[in-house]
């Protein structure tokens, strides 16, 4: 097992690195001149000199990297040029909206597919099955943003059960906090409980399948030991690798959630930033949502480890 | 035995949807019941009537014509974006399984290192160095989907390249080149066209997603997404502004999943 983890990390940080190269190449190369893009293609010659040399643009690029990765590395991201602070702190004081935001939304996911998914398979070809299924495709068809409009007209507009929009902050209350992303939750949930239905159902009908699965009921198991021990354990490859997925399309997801439900979180960070041209705080958001993205698929493949023997020893 | 399309009640609703989506777009390059730019501010807000089925914006634009323009720009940034997507990924795909070694573990790092920037995260990037528009809409879009195409091909290339009828193209010659266009290639061919249709209507919902966030299509050209986002300053005044749109969306990326879905049981010889 530790020889499996060792290769496992080994692909990670090489992952990451490749992600760090993308990110600096997009901002730094791809526009030929990123002075030019923060003052403006209408800034002087001499301000946007004086701004190459600040940033040291003028160095050979791999120096460049080379320093901005060991800064990166030591969580030192620049600095932001619209808010004037380190972009690592920026970032770290919009996690506690973005976080719960995808925790929450996980949770929705994995506590409504997953049961949902075995309920279908269990009924395959039956009623509950086909209702499972339209869910599901209705949830994969409906865009997260129109879902969250659609909440807002309904909770909001129609009921005002809960205001539209905005978040004040975890001092005002757990109750309040979690209150104003329940919606944004529900919205951004629904959308990947879809996709991760199909999954388990698809999953646990493979396995109901098996030879196991018929010697255990021919043994007299009792129906929720067959699905529940012997079924879903044996699933539970594919289930966690869409899970694990979703997780990371979840982070992409909040970032338009937040702009539905106006939440001061990341994306609102990254959005705000490009509208001021804040380069380094596009960069820090963009190099910190793509590592945790390969971070989480990093895990998943460590759990394959632990779920199946037979990985370990691939 | 031998399926029929036609029969199969998936392929045959998501077939039907996807060619109201075309029919649509295609009309709408010459016929749309009023000017889908044309501001009328007297009339603006409007709910369903006869004149707007759809009702109107917060200029007066008529919402159905608006709809039925912004099929076109959801057609074109999805094909656009499936075709970068498929092309950049199947060449990964192929030169990482077929040349092997180092080649192949630089490359498959590279594609997870890709399958960390989803459509959203490339757009922002894209977008904080270039304008915001449709060809960062389609390349965005696009590199998200590399990694599925790469992952698909090099799978297929590692299964045939050492079958019989590869092995035995080479004794008799077949260089590298030939093998893979004319042996590999065709025979990852099925899986590959239902990733294809299953990505368009990602593509779909990505497109929308960047046009609502502003990093996509830019007004006043009609997109499903931009329509919603205009929506959302007015979902008190009137809601239908907001639900035609989104309506349309759901729609189009219903049927096209139940197009992916039966072109999947066809093509799928599991499935008979």
């Amino acid at each position: 097992m530790r020889g499996y983890i060792l290769r496992r990390v080994a692909a990670c940080v090489a992952t990451l690195l490749f992600v760090s190269v993308l990110v600096f190449l997009v901002v730094r190369v791809l526009p030929g001149d990123p002075a030019l893009v923060i003052l403006g293609p209408e800034s002087s010659r001499e301000a946007a000199d004086r701004l190459r040399e600040a940033m040291g643009l003028n160095r050979p690029l791999v120096v460049q990297y080379a320093e901005w990765l060991g800064g990166a590395a030591r969580g030192d991201l620049g600095r932001s040029i619209q808010y004037d602070v380190p972009v690592g702190r920026l970032i770290v004081s919009r996690l506690p909206v973005t976080l719960p935001l995808t925790a929450l939304a996980a949770a929705f996911m994995l506590l409504g597919a997953v049961p949902l998914g075995v309920f279908a398979a269990t009924r395959h070809r039956r009623a509950g099955d086909y209702a499972a299924m339209i869910f599901s495709q209705l949830g994969i068809s409906i865009p997260q943003f129109w879902s969250g409009l659609l909440l807002i007209l309904l909770f909001s507009v129609h009921l005002g059960w809960v205001s539209a929009g905005g978040f004040d902050g975890w001092a005002a209350g757990l109750w309040p906090g979690i209150r104003a992303l329940l919606l944004p939750a529900v919205a951004l949930g629904f959308f990947q409980t879809a996709v991760l239905v199909r999954a388990t159902r698809s999953a646990v009908l493979d396995v109901l399948r098996e030879d196991y699965v018929r010697t255990a009921r021919a043994k007299g198991v009792a129906e929720p030991c067959v699905v529940g021990k012997h079924t879903l354990r044996n699933a539970m490859i594919p289930i966690v690798t869409v899970a694990g997925i979703q997780l990371g399309q979840l982070i992409a997801g909040s970032i338009i959630l937040e702009s539905v439900f106006a939440l001061p979180g990341l994306g609102r960070l990254a959005l705000g930033a490009i509208t001021a041209r804040d380069l380094p705080v596009v960069q820090g958001v963009s190099l910190f949502v793509a590592s945790t993205i390969v971070v989480i698929n990093f895990v998943v493949d460590v759990a394959y480890g632990f779920l199946d023997p037979r990985i370990r020893y691939d | 035995m031998r399926r029929r399309p036609l029969r199969h009640l998936t392929f045959a609703l998501g077939g039907a949807v996807t060619v109201t989506l075309l029919a649509t777009a295609a009309l709408s390059l010459v016929y749309t019941p009023q000017d889908p730019l044309a501001m009328a501010i007297a009339s603006r807000l409007e709910g369903p009537t006869r004149a707007h089925p759809f009702g109107t914006d917060q200029y007066g634009r008529d919402v159905l014509s608006r709809v039925m323009t912004g099929a076109v720009t959801s057609i074109a940034v999805g094909v656009i974006a499936v075709g970068i997507g498929a092309a950049a990924g199947i060449f990964l795909g192929l030169a990482s399984g077929w040349a092997g070694g180092w080649v192949d573990e630089g490359f498959m790092r590279l594609v997870d290192a890709v399958q960390g920037f989803p459509a959203i995260l490339s757009a922002l990037l894209f977008t904080a160095v270039f304008a915001p528009g449709m060809a960062v809409s389609m390349v965005a879009i696009g590199i998200a989907f590399v990694p599925a195409f790469a992952r698909l091909t090099r799978g297929s290339v590692l299964e045939l390249r050492d079958r019989e009828f590869v092995v035995a193209a080479r004794a008799l010659g077949a260089g590298d080149r030939r093998l893979i266009a004319r042996h590999i290639l065709p025979n990852t061919a099925a899986p590959l066209i239902v990733q294809a249709t299953t990505s368009f209507p990602v593509a779909i919902l990505a497109e929308a997603a960047l046009a609502y966030l502003g990093l996509g299509t830019q007004p006043p050209y009609p997109s499903w997404g931009l329509m919603l986002k205009e929506a959302q300053n007015f979902l008190g005044m009137n809601p239908w502004f907001a639900i035609f749109p989104g309506g349309a969306i759901a729609a189009t990326v219903l049927g096209l999943n139940l197009l992916g879905d039966g072109l999947r049981d066809l093509l799928d010889p599991k499935t008979v």
